[in-house]
């Protein structure tokens, strides 16, 4: 019986097996297979969700876009893996994915212990507080007492603890298992608050019965930036997913968008012709034409911000921290040079 | 005879027609009555807002969220992602496979739910060993002109009832052998069948699937890769296989040993006479058994959602994040618990038809 069961266990293996060799660089694997294999979040709107045409859609997913688009000259060119939190370093360190774009923080103990590489940050998240409108509330610091919605087994709820200890005020956590339970806890009246990172807060109001009820209040008390992952040790593939990020970012602060791509790309602006020709792209072991192919298939940075989370999403998210450096916000990237 | 003079008397209204049973059933003592009172107001205070919500207050048509404005259910939006939840990622182009399948699944199925059907056996038979085959090749695609469609855009229903097809198909010979295993008097068999049920059956499956979307992979050498979903097929067929060998030990147990002296007088050998005596009574003993082994099964690969398969519940799930649409979470959730319901429903009124037609005289 064993015999059968490993004989099965063993054709399984045989018959699946893709000898793809992680070793031999992942630039050169991605231009082998033709496509991009990118780890996603399982839903998470405005990052990663199937959109009413079932198509995989966001900012995390523009990323992913993004890269093959510079990579294979054809930001469709890509496959999709939803990966759960639990998951989604084993499937990078594995290989099954080349990338991961999986709204994933960037913390020491995981930049220096898991074996990865964060490329960039593409969403700089922080962890806010919703309340009801009639609490009247204008700031964190009137929250004194306030009975508070949370997740549990969250980083959200040690960074509730540290901010409340630290202003010397007291709270009553009411934990919830699931984000959506925690909504239903607020709005049944069961806390004062919700708190989570800010841009779940504002996918979290739509979801409410009546979302003109709720505010978000403007303080953001943890740092949560968000950003595309690869395996360490692979630096060529590491520049390359760096770079099409910063070309997004870079070309939102020439003012080049999908639109006027090609007229920018004929123009005399010798910073525009460094990024949308020129040897840059040679220097990444890709085309002259891989930022063009960013920015006329993807977009800029602003334009899937507010495509995917800002002004033309549901979720209208402000620019705040995600405007670019010269707006105020921590959006910056290295010269194209 | 009838007394013309005195014709027997109608009996008293109260003790008949809708009347009387409701005197006779529902109000006999006051106790009952209370109880009555209580139950009616219990089902008044539950049911009628939840059909005014589902039913009459509920909007059917439309397209996105602006056709729900009456605040009761909002089925536009079932309506509306009904691709995602019936077909996954597959690429739209390619619908009609899995529309194949589920055709085929339905014109197998149909006939063994009629007392006669020509050829029913071979249908079942084709069912169980065929039509797998031909349904691998329709939706991985890949041969026979057939665009390949990789495992990482299958979803939804479709997931779904691959995932327990496969786990009943390849669970119950498994599960035979490895009871046969066990009662076998061979010592080496016997260790590893017990050792193989105890251990598979020790687990959980969550922890079974962990490991093989967490663990195996990082054991794996580097380049050698197989597919997530495979993965988790073959933790459930381990796993299922050992919760249905004991289910047929039971069914085994329970024949007298004098069938196996029967067989064993007739000169039959050890896979005759399992095959042709013991094997056929002991199955049909254990047909409540292996059926709930099924639904057990058929509900449990909804934890594959854990491993970021995206079957129907997890397609429903990341469905109802959408910001696109309002609060539609119980909508979403009551759609996936009545998909479940039917079909774990009808795998059980078949298996009670089975029953009365394979009745031979244990009934009490």
């Amino acid at each position: 019986m064993k015999r059968i069961t490993i004989g099965l266990l063993g054709a399984a293996v045989s018959l699946s097996m893709t000898l793809g060799s992680v070793q031999a660089g992942t630039l050169d694997d991605v231009k082998r297979k033709g496509h991009l294999t990118c780890g996603v979040s399982t839903g998470l709107p405005g990052f990663s969700n199937a959109n009413s045409k079932n198509v995989w859609s966001g900012l995390d997913v523009d990323v992913c876009r993004a890269v093959a688009a510079a990579v294979l000259g054809d930001a469709g060119k890509v496959k999709y893996t939803p990966l759960t939190a639990k998951e989604r370093f084993t499937a990078l360190q594995s290989g099954e994915i080349d990338m991961l774009s999986r709204n994933t923080t960037w913390t020491h103990t995981r930049d220096t212990s898991l074996g990865i590489n964060f490329a960039g940050v593409n969403y700089y998240d922080g962890q806010g507080f919703m309340v009801s409108k009639g609490l009247g509330v204008k700031s964190a610091t009137e929250l004194n007492g306030a009975a508070v919605c949370i997740q549990a087994g969250t980083t959200t709820e040690l960074n509730l603890a540290d901010y409340f200890s630290e202003k010397g005020m007291k709270y009553k956590a009411v934990v919830f298992d699931t984000s959506d339970q925690s909504v239903k806890g607020f709005e049944s009246g069961r806390c004062d608050v919700l708190t989570s990172d800010q841009s779940q807060l504002y996918a979290l109001r739509i979801k409410l019965v009546n979302p003109g009820n709720a505010v978000v209040l403007p303080e953001v008390i943890s740092k949560e930036p968000l950003g595309p992952v690869v395996r360490q040790g692979d630096d060529a593939w590491f520049n390359v997913v760096k770079w099409s990020l910063f070309a997004m970012v870079n070309a939102e602060e020439m003012s080049i968008t999908s639109a006027n791509v090609d007229s920018k790309k004929s123009s005399s602006n010798p910073g525009a012709k460094r990024l949308l020709g020129g040897d840059a792209g040679g220097k990444l072991g890709l085309s002259s034409d891989w930022a063009y192919n960013i920015i006329k298939q993807v977009g800029n940075y602003g334009e899937a911000f507010e495509r995917n989370v800002g002004k033309g999403s549901p979720l209208k998210i402000g620019r705040g921290l995600n405007a670019l450096w010269s707006k105020g916000g921590l959006q910056y990237a290295p010269p194209v040079r | 005879m009838t007394d013309l003079k005195n014709p027997s008397l109608a009996p008293p209204v109260t003790t008949v027609g809708i009347m009387g049973w409701m005197r006779q059933n529902l109000f006999s003592t006051p106790l009952n009555s209370g109880l009555t009172v209580l139950a009616v107001a219990f089902i008044y205070l539950l049911l009628v807002p939840f059909f005014q919500w589902a039913v009459w207050n509920a909007d059917w048509t439309g397209s996105d969220q602006s056709a729900c404005t009456s605040g009761g259910a909002c089925w536009v939006f079932i309506n509306a992602r009904m691709e995602l939840f019936i077909y996954g990622f597959f690429p739209t182009s390619e619908y009609w496979r899995v529309d194949l399948v589920f055709a085929l699944l339905a014109v197998l199925i149909v006939p063994q739910f009629f007392e006669r059907f020509p050829h029913k056996g071979w249908i079942g038979f084709f069912t169980l060993t065929g039509f797998p085959v031909l349904v691998y090749f329709l939706l991985v695609g890949g041969s026979f002109g057939l665009e390949p469609v990789e495992s990482g855009k299958w979803g939804g229903l479709m997931l779904t009832l691959v995932l327990a097809f496969v786990g009943i198909v390849a669970a119950l010979p498994i599960g035979i052998l490895l009871a046969l295993g066990r009662r076998s008097e061979m010592p080496v068999i016997r260790t590893i069948c017990v050792c193989f049920i105890e251990l598979w059956r020790g687990v959980p499956l969550i922890s079974v699937l962990f490991m093989a979307s967490v663990m195996l992979p990082l054991f794996l050498p580097d380049g050698v890769n197989f597919d997530k979903l495979l993965r988790a097929l073959i933790g459930i067929v381990l796993f299922q296989s050992a919760y249905m060998a004991e289910v047929i030990r039971g069914g085994l147990q329970a024949i007298p040993k004098g069938q196996y002296e029967a067989a064993r007088a007739l000169g039959l050998g050890y896979w005759k006479s399992m095959s042709l005596i013991i094997l056929p009574q002991a199955l049909k003993l254990v047909i409540p058994g292996i059926v709930n082994t099924f639904i057990a099964l058929f509900k449990d690969t909804t934890l594959v959602l854990i491993i970021g398969l995206l079957d129907i519940l997890a397609s429903v799930q990341s469905a109802i994040v959408d910001p696109a649409w309002g609060s539609v979470s119980t909508e979403g959730y009551l759609f996936a618990a009545f998909s479940f319901w039917i079909f774990c429903f009808s795998m059980s009124r078949y298996s009670q038809a089975l029953e009365r037609k394979l009745e031979t005289g244990y009934q009490r």
